[in-house]
């Protein structure tokens, strides 16, 4: 354990080595560079490797490669890169395989502002491949955050052998803060499980109780197929309905089962709150000093602050959230999370404070909208 | 069905190399006349001398393709394997590699596959000299989508997205991989698999990154085109341009369907691959 004052990348970097990282992949961008030129320095030190690769359907594939090789492994980018990944993450998909994408925002569309963030990606993090999947999406709000959640995103990556999205922001992204490190052996580390049957009687995509297949790698004897076509249990291609929905059903209903181990989230002043803010990332860090600031002036206001958006425990949102008479959804793009908040609290008032700030929404900025409704 | 079923059961007694074959997916979707089997059977083959010599572990092996007539080889063989996306095979085994460099990575495609989608990483494992060996599938179409113009296809022909005849000229792979200091450029074709064989024996034997183009048949779709449906005629018409030729040189590699075309060994290196270079000599 160590105290440190860093940013967010570093606090990435820091938590993916923790985690177990061997194998990172990637192609330079801002804001992630950073990213990858730290790890390029120190996961060697870790019996790892860092590949600079020739763009980002490179980088993604390599890493899809090396987690059915046996190694933890990562990439970081940033919107133009993501977009280049979008087929690549889908084959992480329909193949069950652990790996993690930081995903640091920055302004767009297309180009944008590279050095400026946004939280316009919210929805291409959720589905920017094509076809039936659910991948969940972290969203650190603070550099303490940007560290658990990146071993937490590991973590759930490799218990349910699925892509996992760290969802952070330029602005987190070199932002410094203090923050406290834990060491391996400090935190709880997951690592994929392994088949127990002999390689005749394992099926690479058959899962267990849990809902989740184990999985053998390359080299250990059980000839996996990793097959990017629909499948069955064993990896064979078959066009059929029933085999497409037992498919969709495994790689879908594995994350809903866990929905408990994905889903985070976390209120602040929500006792007997008459009204409350919903935000995440970054523009919560605004959408507190609001509350705060209501508070003060006898306005009971709370906030819940998604740490996971998605896939959204709807159950327990709506729970949290049952008491309250106005919801106002703070993010800094066009209104996109509101689209979730209307429909899992559809018999509320719930009001969108989309606020596009290249830095950071101000809170005098949400205010201004919030008191329109108070 | 049941014929199949029975023809099944007698080819996992019938050959010595069933043993590198997922037998229950025998027989494969590739046409009568293909060449994609014949060049299979001469890598199993040169497999097999390797793993005798203890060379290779079969275990270790690890096929790993895109998308594509040629990709499919990933179905039928017994070892570990990888299906993956078109054009992304190289960038897959290189992470693989990279993650475990005792795997023995053999990507193989088709030509749009390798060179045409998948032209970048092609390039940019060869600029490393990534320990894979690369094997190209040369059948002058886009075979598995029904006979598109590829990054090969003879100038003038009618494909289905070149009714006026295709004006491109046809990539010569080798000379491009000439330009990188690589340990071994081969061409081959399935009309001499004994050859196919040396080449993809020596390959295998081999570090740094490897490439091998074989020049193959594609009597349902590239001879349909060029108007040679029947196989043996397509055969026969391929076995007339081919030229063997020991030592040629880069200056003979152009892909010329109509002047002919050149296989042998282009390129023989030995200089240390990239898994070497950064893991500091073990490999
Ligand atoms: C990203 C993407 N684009 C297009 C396709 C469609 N596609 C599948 S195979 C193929 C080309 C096949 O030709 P080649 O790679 O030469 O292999 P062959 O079938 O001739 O062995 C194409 C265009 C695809 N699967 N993915
Ligand atoms: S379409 Fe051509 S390349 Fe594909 S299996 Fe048939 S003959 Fe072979």
């Amino acid at each position: 354990m160590k105290r440190v004052y860093t940013h967010g990348n570093r606090a990435i970097a820091e938590a993916a080595l923790v985690a177990g990282l061997k194998f990172y992949a990637g192609y330079p961008i801002t804001p992630t560079s950073d990213i990858m030129e730290y790890l390029a320095e120190k996961l060697p030190e870790y019996g790892g490797v860092m590949m600079q690769f020739e763009d980002e359907l490179a980088s993604i594939n390599a890493i899809v490669g090396a987690s059915w090789a046996g190694a933890k492994a990562m990439t970081a980018t940033s919107g133009p890169g993501f977009s280049l990944m979008a087929e690549g993450l889908g084959l992480a998909v329909i193949t069950e395989t652990p790996i993690v994408i930081a995903y640091v925002m920055r302004a767009g569309p297309s180009t944008g502002v590279p050095t400026k963030s946004t939280q316009a990606d919210i929805y291409q993090a959720r589905f920017v491949s094509h076809g039936d999947y659910i991948i969940p999406v972290l969203a650190p709000w603070s550099v303490q955050e940007a560290f658990d959640l990146t071993i937490k995103a590991f973590n759930i990556a490799e218990y349910l052998r699925t892509p996992v999205i760290l969802l952070s922001d330029a602005t987190l992204a070199h932002l410094w803060e203090s923050a406290v490190f834990r060491d391996r052996g400090e935190v709880e580390i997951i690592d994929r499980k392994k088949p127990k049957v002999p390689p005749e009687k394992y099926k690479p995509y058959e899962p267990e109780e849990d809902g989740i297949a184990p999985m053998a790698v390359f080299g250990e004897g059980y000839k996996v197929l990793v097959e990017s076509l629909t499948h069955d249990e064993r990896g064979f291609y078959i066009q059929d309905t029933m085999v497409q929905r037992r498919m969709v059903q495994r790689i879908v209903g594995k994350i809903i089962k866990n929905i408990d181990r994905v889903f985070e989230y976390e209120t602040h002043y929500m006792d007997n709150a008459r009204h409350a803010i919903v935000s995440y990332g970054t523009s919560a860090r605004s959408s507190l000093a609001v509350v705060r600031d209501l508070r003060e002036k006898g306005i009971d206001i709370g906030m819940v602050r998604l740490k996971t958006i998605w896939p959204i425990d709807e159950g327990s949102l709506r729970k949290t959230l049952s008491g309250v008479e106005k919801i106002f959804v703070v993010e800094n793009n066009m209104g996109k999370l509101v689209w979730d908040i209307q429909r899992i609290m559809h018999d509320k008032e719930v009001i969108p404070v989309s606020i596009i700030d290249l830095d950071l929404p101000s809170p005098n900025e949400i205010l201004e909208v919030i008191n329109e409704w108070l | 069905m049941a014929l199949i079923e029975k023809t099944k059961v007698e080819l996992g007694k019938a050959h010595p190399l069933d043993k590198y074959l997922r037998i229950e997916r025998i027989p494969t979707l590739w046409c009568p006349g293909c060449g994609l089997g014949v060049s299979l059977a001469a890598l199993l083959k040169a497999i097999d001398r390797r793993v005798k010599e203890g060379v290779l572990d079969p275990k270790k092996i690890v096929f790993v393709t895109g998308i594509g007539c040629t990709a499919r080889t990933s179905f039928y063989v017994g070892f570990d394997a990888a299906h993956t996306l078109h054009g992304r095979a190289v960038a897959f085994a290189t992470g693989a590699k990279l993650a475990n460099p005792k795997l023995e990575l053999i990507v193989l495609g088709g030509d749009g596959d390798i060179a045409g989608i998948g032209g970048n990483h092609l390039i940019h494992a060869a600029r490393r000299n990534m320990d894979l060996l690369v094997i190209m599938n040369t059948n002058f179409i886009y075979a598995m989508t029904g006979g598109q113009l590829a990054p090969t296809t003879p100038p003038g022909l009618y494909t289905t997205t070149t009714p006026q005849g295709s004006r491109e000229k046809p990539m010569n792979v080798i000379k491009l991989l000439a330009a990188f200091e690589v340990n071994y450029v081969a061409r081959g074709s399935s009309i001499y698999p004994q050859l196919l064989e040396q080449y993809y024996y020596k390959a295998l034997g081999m570090r740094g990154f490897r490439f091998i183009e074989v020049v193959s048949t594609c009597p349902e779709v590239f001879g349909r085109h060029i108007g040679y449906r029947d196989p043996v005629t397509l055969y026969d018409e391929l076995k007339k341009r081919v030229k063997v030729k020991t030592k040629p040189s880069i200056e003979e590699s152009s892909l010329d369907w109509d002047r002919g075309i050149i296989i042998g060994e282009y390129i023989v290196n030995d200089y240390p691959g990239y898994i070497e270079l950064i893991m500091g000599g073990k490999k």
